[in-house]
């Protein structure tokens, strides 16, 4: 019979707790190192000129990355234009009917669009709008990132549209009022603070996609606002960038990465901000 | 002399600031079985997982207490809380059997998260006997390998049982234990009990003054963290000398 | 709809009959317009199948089964084949899941158990999600001025040629994308274990890692396998930092140091520049990935439900 001492049992759980802490520690070094780099090499870079100006030539020093700024704002706006109105209007189909056999279909159907990678889209979408299109284009591009975002807001809504207690569509509809009127002025403000979360999160997602956008709004060295032609984005630019063999542009590079790292930041802080804010406790 | 097995001179608990307990001192006998009643939030539960040095798992509550606890002579703060815990076991309200393993290993549970490995014919032994004395053996002996999951409440509240008495405590404290059950799991439970008794010494908290009526030989009465009262289940439920002990037998609050 | 029929009665008279057809109507327009928007989801899903397939097809006819038994990849003799990527994928892919393994298993377990709440956990959480959020591209951008140099030095004191790039460079950056987004999987469902049970094994004088491993890891165990699926999945779709760090060759690796390519960086490499069958045997290795990445995915999400809704 075995009955180990009290004494060894300790000394296991503590080394146990030691090991735990320490490859905790490994990890969280060389990511925070990763982070700090982001910041150190890029802050240098960022100014006034370099977020408003254009590129300059070709291994030449100076120039911004304006087009590139603009490129993923306007991406973002087709993104969500497109994806949105959908999202929510599917949320809320499947609110309405939680068993239906369409709604099952949809909710995996929404687990297998999450997992497509990303390159896939972009192949996808080229062949469906580029290629009609003959040309690469913003738009495409939006496309693309909207597909992405579906699935994203369409379960942030639906969590908090889930959590809207019965009680009160029935006191609505109790009242007279038509559904489409309980879900557009009872049901949609209460689930407010869960679209606002999932747009952000779609759109911090959205910001840093390199992939789908290869062949899609495929880049431009040139300011585009026209959504029909090719656009150029913060991850594009650094994709080529950082693979160029020019240090001038590797320091735009680490510009524009820093860029992108803190908007994906911010982004995150506004999301938690506005869960506080908005959310409606029942 | 009735033994004195476990001794409490002046305990008062704590969360953070706010006391829940106040200056206890009681001897539980040995061999008998201790009600400990008391009206909501009198501090019984919070008494009784001191008796065990549970209350020190649970860091976010900061509870922590003052005082001394005597088993046997020894002060339980200065041993090892494993080798407490061993000695003074545990049932819960809820009856909480350990989903993923089998009704065998939930019954040997104590042995294999101590780490005591023994021949399997000498845990049968203890299975059985566990079984046994929670007269669950025949209910489940033809399902020891499987999951607990199918058995119904007072059955999984006897398998807890049969888990702590597998590791031969002196004691064991039971916190509730049938106030989730219905009235026929509840009497297979005391009556249980009262045969326990005779190897074990059983410390209950029970908001249900019959139960503690039915089957205590001494009861405790707390009120708003202090021990009232304490004597003979007898003495205690037919000539009370605390006037809230007379009321709270009587109905008038709690 | 019973509620509608009600109010029919209610309010009496013939004008207001008029007014509540058309609220009938906006109501089923309404209604149509969501089932519309459900309906357009499942066909967006739909039509990424059907395209990739139908786009594909015409690669198969030329190389049958080919596809999967040869292994040249040479567009300038029609030559396809998916295994050198396939290779180049699975070999990075599982790669850095065994090298995340432990790292994000500490920190689930850091994270669930030690470290629940107070201002370290907070600081963790944050940084985790942080972490997670940072895209590829840069992940790939710092791997290429940081780690690419690492490597070289490793391998010139190996005496290798010092690509620098690799099946090893590769999966080292992906296991660092892939930790945070494990290891917040694993926290949460190690934080979902019961405390009635982990008090219960207290109570029988176990120490902490005895409850740990006796009943919290467990309990947690299909959970936590879910959550190493899922991560799969996502390293096997990675794209970007992948594509930068691999060094693209298009032969299978014959070992770590080797360059190679990935089903997904093959695309990334290939595509802008293909044409006529080149392209589609590119998409025809989409398509691979596209099923490799849902096989996981289904796995990995059948497990966690499983999870979730027993023990």
């Amino acid at each position: 019979m075995k009955n180990p001492s009290v004494r060894r049992r300790v000394f296991k759980e503590r080394l146990f707790r030691l090991t735990v802490f320490v490859l905790a520690s490994l990890v969280v070094v060389p990511l925070a190192f990763l982070l700090g780099y982001i910041v150190k090499k890029g802050i240098g870079v960022v100014n006034w000129n370099f977020l408003f100006s254009m590129p300059a030539g070709v291994g030449e020093s100076g120039g911004g990355i304006v087009h590139s700024l603009a490129g993923t704002l306007l991406l973002i706006v087709i993104a969500v234009a497109l994806s949105v109105p959908v999202a929510v209007a599917t949320a809320l189909f499947i609110n309405d009917h939680p068993k239906n056999r369409i709604s099952r279909l949809i909710r995996f159907t929404v687990d297998m669009l999450q997992g497509i990678p990303s390159i896939i889209m972009g192949i996808v979408v080229y062949l469906w709008v580029v290629l009609p299109m003959k040309n690469f284009s913003a738009l495409a591009g939006g496309v693309a990132l909207g597909i992405m975002m579906l699935p994203i807001v369409i379960k942030s809504t639906e969590e908090t549209l889930k959590m809207v207690p019965e009680s009160l569509k029935e006191a609505s509809m109790a009242l007279g009022a038509p559904y489409y009127k309980t879900v557009l002025h009872v049901i949609l403000p209460a689930g407010l603070s869960g679209i606002l979360t999932g747009i952000l999160l779609g759109v911090s997602r959205i910001a840093g996609e390199t992939a789908p956008l290869l062949f899609t709004a495929f880049g431009n060295p040139f300011l585009n606002t026209n959504i029909f032609k090719p656009v150029d984005a913060l991850p594009l630019l650094i994709y080529n960038y950082s693979t160029s063999p020019y240090p001038e542009w590797h320091s735009l590079a680490w510009g524009a990465s820093f860029i992108l790292v803190a908007f994906v930041l911010i982004l995150n802080l506004i999301t938690r901000l506005v869960v506080k804010k908005w959310q409606i406790k029942y | 002399m009735a033994d004195k097995i476990l001794s409490i001179r002046g305990l008062n608990a704590y969360y953070g600031m706010k006391r829940a307990v106040e200056n206890v001192n009681v001897d539980f006998v040995k061999n008998k079985i201790t009600a400990i009643m008391g009206p909501s939030g009198c501090g019984k539960t919070t008494f009784l997982r001191c008796l065990n040095r549970i209350h020190e798992v649970n860091t976010e509550a900061r509870a922590r207490i003052e005082g001394d606890i005597f088993l046997n002579g020894e002060n339980i703060a200065k041993m090892h809380p494993i080798l407490v815990r061993r000695r003074i076991g545990m049932v819960f309200q809820k009856p909480n059997p350990f989903p993923h393993m089998t009704i065998y290993d939930n019954v040997i549970a104590g042995y294999r998260l101590n780490g005591i490995k023994k021949k399997k014919h000498e845990f049968d032994t203890i299975v059985e006997k566990a079984l046994t004395k929670t007269a669950l053996w025949g209910e489940v002996k033809d399902s020891l390998y499987d999951r607990g999951t199918f058995l119904s409440g007072g059955q999984q509240q006897r398998l807890c049982i049969a888990r702590a008495l597998a590791m031969n405590p002196d004691v064991i404290l039971l916190d509730e234990p049938t106030s989730a059950l219905d009235p026929i799991a509840t009497a297979k439970i005391e009556e249980l009990l009262n045969e326990l008794k005779e190897n074990v010494t059983i410390i209950i908290v029970t908001h249900n003054m019959a139960q503690a009526g039915r089957i205590s030989d001494y009861t405790a009465f707390f009120y708003l963290g202090e021990l009232l009262e304490y004597g003979t289940t007898e003495k205690l439920f037919t000539n009370p000398e605390n006037e809230k002990t007379e009321n709270f037998l009587t109905g008038r609050f709690g | 709809m019973s509620i509608m029929k009600a109010r029919d009665n209610r309010g009496g008279g013939q004008g207001s009959a008029l007014l509540l057809s058309s609220h009938q109507m906006k109501e089923k327009g309404f209604a149509s317009f969501l089932l519309f928007a459900g309906i357009s989801v499942l066909l967006v899903l739909g039509a990424f199948f059907v395209t990739m397939i139908l786009q594909s097809w015409p690669l198969f006819r030329e190389t049958g089964l080919g596809f999967f038994t040869t292994l040249r990849w040479a567009p300038m003799e029609n030559e396809y084949s998916v295994l050198p990527f396939l290779a180049g994928t699975l070999m990075t892919s599982l790669l850095s899941i065994l090298i995340a393994f432990p790292f994000s298993m500490a920190l689930s377990i850091l994270l669930g158990e030690y470290l629940k709440t107070g201002p370290f956990a907070a600081a963790f959480k944050s940084v985790t999600e942080l972490l997670a959020g940072i895209p590829s591209v840069i992940y790939g951008f710092w791997g290429i001025m940081i780690l690419m140099p690492l490597i070289q030095s490793l391998q010139i004191k190996l005496g290798m040629i010092p690509y620098g790039v690799g099946v090893l460079t590769a999966s080292l950056i992906l296991s660092l994308m892939i930790i945070p987004y494990a290891a917040s999987l694993g926290r949460d469902v190690i934080s979902m274990v019961p405390g009635e049970l982990k008090e219960a094994a207290y109570a029988m004088g176990a120490t902490r890692w005895e409850v740990i491993f006796h009943v919290t890891l467990p309990y947690a165990r299909s959970g936590i396998t879910a959550g190493f699926f899922l991560a799969l999945g996502r390293a096997v779709g990675e794209t970007m930092a992948v594509t930068m760090l691999i060094g693209n060759s298009n032969f299978i690796p014959k070992g770590i140091f080797s360059p190679a390519n990935t089903m997904a960086s093959v695309i990334a490499n290939e595509f802008g520049e293909a044409d006529g069958l080149h392209t589609t045997a590119l998409i025809a290795v989409g398509l691979v990935l596209m099923l490799l990445t849902g096989l996981i995915n289904y796995a990995g999400k059948s497990i966690m439900k499983r999870f979730q809704v027993g023990g």
